[in-house]
């Protein structure tokens, strides 16, 4: 099954957040993420397979090891994506504001 | 720049913390989210039952130019105290996003300037995100239909 994954699907998941922690401060080969787990190998690779399909992460090769690095644009986008929600409310309270100023004495 | 209203929704978690100041004094800040009539022209939502104490229910609902429902939305007051908090249950129709419960906290900064805590608590991790959708969903949906009206009177 090779569905389209959802960024916040993502990181909902609090291993794959976890992972993603790591990361971000360093570069890392599957193995040495995995190694920072208690959980079985190929659930760890699970992990980073969704991370990758949502671009959170991003992969290399080095010679004959594949590193992964942290993709902090995706990252962005997640603070993106509550903007509008946010204007939603920010407009709504600014009318308010300007309604109830009326009422002032 | 900092923001006015700031929406705090932290990730792996089934809430979301909307804060405002406003220059406003208390009474009024909460006069608007207390009396219909006034909240019926900033939430833009007709309020067809608003009992405003424990256990009573409320019932909003916004239509279009035809008539047609847009978004109606139900709940139950849990506390309702003047200046203060307001706790409701929140379930929209048609949406499946369950019933989320809201906690609304009214705060005087001085004589003219007041400020409002939202705390939203979701079902689910999955839900809260659905409702950020859905508002971003909306928003453009709000822009198109602005394009629209441009666009019809270009016609």
């Amino acid at each position: 099954m090779n569905l389209r994954r959802d960024v916040f699907q993502a990181i909902a998941d609090p291993t794959r957040r976890a992972i993603l922690l790591l990361v971000a401060a360093q570069s890392m080969t599957a193995g040495a993420i995995a190694s920072n787990f208690e959980t079985a190998r190929p659930t760890v690779s699970k992990h980073l397979q969704i991370l990758i399909e949502c671009e959170l992460l991003n992969q290399e090769q080095n010679g004959r090891e594949i590193y992964y690095h942290f993709n902090a644009k995706k990252m962005k986008e997640i603070d993106e994506f509550i903007e509008p929600f946010r204007k939603m409310w920010d407009e709504r309270f600014n009318k308010l504001e300007s309604l109830m100023k009326k009422y002032k004495k | 720049m900092e923001h006015k209203t700031k929406v705090n929704a932290e990730e792996g978690k089934q809430e979301i913390l909307i804060t405002r100041e406003f220059d406003l004094p208390l009474e009024l800040l909460f006069r608007a989210h207390a009396e219909p009539e006034l909240i019926e022209q900033w939430m833009g939502t007709k309020v067809l039952k608003m009992d405003s104490k424990k256990h009573g229910s409320w019932d909003f609902e916004k239509t279009d130019e035809k008539g047609n429902i847009l978004f109606k939305a139900t709940g139950v007051f849990h506390e309702f105290i003047p200046n203060r908090k307001i706790t409701r249950t929140f379930e929209m129709e048609n949406a499946p996003i369950g019933v989320q419960l809201e906690i609304t906290e009214f705060e005087k900064l001085t004589d003219e300037t007041s400020k409002v805590n939202i705390h939203t608590i979701y079902e689910s991790v999955a839900q809260r995100d659905q409702v950020v959708k859905f508002g971003m969903e909306k928003g453009i949906n709000m822009a198109h239909d602005r394009m629209q009206e441009v666009l019809n009177k270009l016609k």
